[in-house]
């Protein structure tokens, strides 16, 4: 060993003292030290050429690296090493190589002809490790050069380099899936092997091929379908070998080895699964149970009769054996059975749902790795028959599971809830407990549904806010019951106070009026109370004011306090209710009417639409078209209503926008508004910008209102738009600050900042011709060397501008995509929705595809065709990617 | 391609050795390692030997002071990668007789030639332990 020879005239130190001296740092800057001068003198003996030393210096770079610290200058070294002749040089240079370097490293090119003579030395030790190296770190380009030294090397007369190249294999074709067909057939000579080692590697190598390349798949099939399984025969009634031994079974990691290259023959293939059924039914009856190996294997199996072409009877084997599992007292067994009924449910949903009370009480398990695994397989079986019970044991168990589970259960809850919301009433019920125990867990867009639902739910007006107010007492720490209940109290207060609308199971409560504006100023005065619930309560509070005469001063003391807030949006709104209050009396009520029915089903569709949001939110700069009619005013304005930028403040939208009406904006309430609408834009502009949550400074309050108060009047129209331009110089500078808009997005937060206008009334020009029924080329409509998108296209009878868009995403690279994404931007005269894609993970080599739908209407069809700005975001090797694209090859008259 | 790496860790959350098939930056490691040992540590001997993190799956073992993580992907058999901690703690302390973190500290690199004779591009290549050893042996007689 070089590092025992000590050399009174080296600075260097050996590695053990190395060791020594780093364990003996007390602090991390002191280690940090100590790596600092041992890596000078690394680099010191580097520059010198020092050869005696390379060994250590390279052992103590390891150990550098491992600490994680950077070792890049120690790359040269490796390859030296490499280059030097004795074996254990090579060794360690080989083994510096796998763990300082990777494929992405140009170094690498200069090691592919160290590799080439390795491979072909003559000495088999030095075969070995160069095959290792390469099996470890082969990029494609190396793949494509040393492709034939690793198929020469799989037909060698030694087993411990066969097995090797055998691995080799699976990197190369797994970089380069050309090449899989140059393996084809040795990979199917190795499966004739006797070496437990050559012959667990072949059988990876054919489980590959299988995998990468269709052809190799169906030769394999073909030509070893009864090889396979005579050898998994031969292993599991093989004699006792010690050597292969592990608890007792002889080699498990063989059996499991051979039970996937089978999965893989049989899957689709009713022929290859019929032929397997004998040898699987043996594993499955004749393996032990009570050793960890054993299980490991029967796992396999159950997971191989799952895949197969259907057999009942091997089936019903499998799920007892799972069954088995599942009441086993090792937690692992269990946490293995779970992840498998997951699989199972695909094939036998009934059989699963028999084990519903021991997997229900899994999710209650002291576990987290089980509990996970259990909720998410509770939450597929959910159906419509069981989904009351089933919410009902979630939700007990919510109050009681530990802080850190809450939010992954109310968020499995909520969608149970939604998803099967069987009466409006129990899904409001529902929500009301999660939200009681988990309020502070559940995400933005769980309490916006909850509120469209209860304005839609309008028999239940009284029961809703006397619930929340109940609930409210009780559990008041929880942020998003807190929203909803003040929420519901702005809007339904009176019937809190009065009792209205009794359901029959309801016990009456007495409220006073003074008791529903504790409740908000209770809200107001949380210390942990946001902006948003800070900023919800205000309204609140001023609507209260017109309902609760009484309160009226009460209301107001609370509102003025706020006015020197710091929060700019909250100090600015209590200003304005302020003023409000205090000398509109006359319009007030109208003013502070509850808001119309929130639409349903645009919510919905903008939640499936919101997708599309944020690629508007990005590129929307870049694809607006000027727009003369977009004035400075209306930028923050159309942030406030919920438009993309690119497009103008549409007061004509037909679907009310849920969130300018959550805000308590409503247009088409107010009469005043359409007369002015009609005459001018910007009387408009202001006013929205004067009820809603908009940006004008305080000084131009009163001359609003005065606008407003005017044109309730019926005065002139001329009369509010003298007064307008007067404010037109004072608007233009307030609006623009900046600084105004964060708490606003704030205060809009969740309910997606901009969204393309999915809901505005669309005409069709007279005269287009009816494009029903004609069909249009698919198009290729997005290639990169990695990413291919294809679209397919449909029109919907009796909508010619319409065109719904079936696009394929399929995976060029070999590398799975994961959180995959698509987005799209459409110009202004198109509308787009898109609907939810098929999956977020994208498998590599055009293995899988992953299609998603979406509805483009293009509003001025004949005249323009479509276009569309796409971008696709994705994490390979969990980093992040993002394509970028423009498609204008759109099939013309879409 | 199963394993993704694996790691041995001490009591004290060190990282003792670290093999990756797979490239991740110094940075990437650092944060990996740490996130997963702050996960594994906590866990009693009662749960399971199994944590998910991020994209992978943690199979872990404990041994004294040391702890063995391996990491897999989704496709991978739990049970059969406990075997194969293991048999690597059992390969490992026929070489160096009883080991301990020490031994693995101090010859590292023999260490990693042992996981390189048992896993290549994150496959298991050989499992017979005298097989695995000869290699390794013929050199230090060699040297």
């Amino acid at each position: 060993m070089a590092d025992l020879i000590i050399n009174p005239f080296s600075s260097g130190t050996r590695l053990r003292d190395m060791i020594r001296s780093i364990r003996a740092c007390k602090t991390a800057a002191e280690e940090r030290a100590v790596v600092r001068k041992e890596c000078a003198a690394i680099r010191a003996a580097i520059s010198e050429n020092d050869h005696d030393y390379r060994h250590r210096n390279l052992a103590k770079l390891m150990f550098i690296h491992m600490l994680g610290y950077p070792t890049h200058f120690g790359q040269m070294e490796c390859l030296k090493a490499i280059a030097s002749a004795g074996f254990p040089e090579k060794r360690i240079g080989y083994l510096g190589l796998m763990l300082l370097l990777d494929e992405r490293q140009e170094v690498l090119m200069l090691v592919t002809n160290s590799l080439k003579q390795d491979l072909n030395h003559s000495n088999q030790y030095i075969v070995g490790i160069a095959l290792c190296a390469l099996g470890n770190i082969c990029s494609a380009e190396m793949a494509r050069d040393l492709a034939p030294e690793v198929e020469r090397l799989l037909q060698s007369r030694d087993p411990n380099i066969r097995k090797k190249a055998a691995l080799c294999s699976v990197r190369i074709i797994k970089k380069v899936p050309d090449l899989a067909e140059n393996f084809m057939s040795p990979a199917a000579v190795l499966l004739k092997e006797k070496h437990h080692g050559a012959l667990i590697s072949g059988v990876q190598l054919c489980t590959e091929l299988c995998k990468v390349s269709e052809e190799a798949l169906d030769y394999l099939r073909k030509k070893c379908t009864e090889g396979v399984v005579k050898v998994l025969k031969d292993v599991v009634n093989s004699p006792y070998q010690p050597e292969y031994d592990i608890a007792g079974i002889t080699d498990p990691f063989l059996h499991i080895r051979l039970l996937r290259l089978l999965r893989v023959l049989g899957q689709g293939d009713a022929d290859a699964s019929d032929y397997m059924n004998d040898i699987l039914a043996q594993v499955a009856t004749k393996t032990e149970t009570n050793k960890n190996a054993g299980n490991a294997i029967l796992y396999e199996c159950v997971e191989t009769i799952m895949s197969i072409e259907d057999n009942s009877g091997l089936r019903v084997l499998a799920i007892n054996i799972l069954g088995r599992f599942l009441s086993n007292r090792d937690n692992n067994i269990r946490y293995v059975a779970l992840n498998m009924l997951m699989r199972a449910i695909a094939v036998d949903a009934q059989a699963v749902q028999r084990h519903r009370a021991t997997i229900l009480e899994c999710v209650k398990d002291t576990d987290a790795s089980i509990r996970k695994r259990a909720l998410e397989l509770v939450y597929l079986l959910v159906n419509d028959s069981n989904v009351k019970s089933l919410t009902k044991e979630l939700i007990d168990y919510l109050e009681v599971s530990d802080q850190d589970f809450k939010g992954d259960l109310s968020a499995k809850i909520c969608s149970i809830v939604e998803k099967f919301s069987l009466e409006k009433i129990w899904y409001i019920d529902q929500m009301l407990k999660v939200l009681s125990e988990a309020g502070n867990f559940v995400k933005d867009d769980v309490w916006h549904a909850l509120i469209v639902v209860i304005s839609n739910a309008s028999d239940l007006h009284g029961y809703t806010v006397r619930s929340l107010y109940r609930a409210f007492q009780t559990s008041g720490e929880q942020e998003s019951l807190v929203r909803v209940t003040v929420w519901c109290i702005g809007e339904y207060g009176e019937m809190l106070v009065n009792n209205m609308g009794m359901l029959n199971k309801e016990e009456p409560i007495t409220v006073t009026e003074s008791d529903a504006v504790d409740v908000l100023e209770t809200a107001m005065r949380r210390h942990t109370s946001d902006i948003t619930t800070r900023a919800m309560t205000l309204i609140a509070l001023l609507k209260l004011s017109s309902r609760f005469p009484s309160c009226s001063q009460r209301v107001n003391d609370i509102i003025v306090e706020h006015k020197g807030n710091f929060v700019l949006e909250l100090q600015q709104r209590s200003i304005e209710f302020n003023k409000i209050i205090e000398r509109h009396q006359n319009i007030r009520s109208t003013l502070l009417e509850s808001m119309p029915v929130l639409d349903e089903t645009t919510y919905n569709g903008r939640k499936a639409g919101s997708l599309a949001t944020t690629v508007q939110a990005s590129t929307g700069s870049s694809i607006s078209l000027p727009n003369g009619d977009v004035k400075p005013t209306a930028v923050p304005l159309v942030d406030l209503l919920d438009l993309s930028s690119d497009d103008t403040p549409a007061p004509s939208s037909s679907g009310v926008d849920p969130l300018q009406d959550l805000l308590g904006v409503d247009l088409t309430s107010t009469p005043s508004v359409s007369g002015l609408e009609g005459s001018s834009k910007a009387p408009v502009d202001s006013l929205l910008d004067l009820l809603s949550i908009g940006t004008p400074s305080v000084q131009n309050d009163s001359s609003k209102l005065d606008i407003l108060s005017a044109s309730n009047r019926s005065t002139q129209s001329a009369n509010s738009l003298d007064m307008l331009s007067s404010l037109s110089s004072s608007l233009a500078t307030p609006v623009s600050a900046p600084a105004s808009s964060a708490p606003m997005m704030d205060l809009l937060d969740g309910l997606s900042p901009i969204v393309p206008k999915t809901d505005t009334v669309t005409f069709t020009p007279p005269g287009l011709s009816e494009t029903n029924g004609s069909v249009y080329p698919s198009i290729t409509a997005f290639k990169s060397s990695s990413l291919k998108m294809e679209f397919s296209f449909s029109k919907q009878p009796g909508n010619p501008q319409t065109t719904l868009i079936h696009a394929t995403f399929s995976n060029m690279s070999s590398n799975n995509y994961t959180n995959f994404i698509f987005q799209a931007a459409v110009p202004k005269f198109v509308q787009l929705h898109l609907d939810p894609a098929s999956s977020n993970s994208l498998p590599a080599n055009g293995k899988g595809s992953i299609t998603q739908n979406f509805k483009v209407t293009n509003t001025q069809q004949g005249q323009k065709n479509l276009a569309m700005r796409v971008r696709i975001a994705y994490k390979v090797n969990n980093q992040d990617m993002l394509e970028q694209g423009q498609i204008n090859n759109f099939p013309p008259g879409l | 391609m199963g394993i993704r790496f694996v790691l041995l860790v001490n009591k004290q959350g060190q990282t003792r050795l670290a093999q990756y098939y797979e490239h991740l930056s110094i940075d990437q490691r650092t944060a990996l390692e740490g996130e997963i040992v702050r996960k594994c540590l906590v866990r009693t001997d009662q749960q399971c030997s199994f944590v998910e993190h991020r994209n992978y799956k943690v199979v872990y073992r404990r041994y004294a002071s040391l702890f063995f993580l391996v990491g897999v992907d989704n496709e991978e058999n739990e049970l059969a990668i406990l075997e194969f901690i293991h048999l690597l703690v059992e390969t490992l302390d026929r070489y160096f007789g009883n080991v301990c973190e020490l031994d693995i500290m101090i010859h590292l690199e023999k260490v990693h030639f042992i996981v390189e004779e048992m896993v290549v591009n994150g496959c298991i290549v050989e499992t017979n332990k005298s097989n695995i050893l000869m290699p390794i042996q013929l050199m230090e007689k060699a040297a």
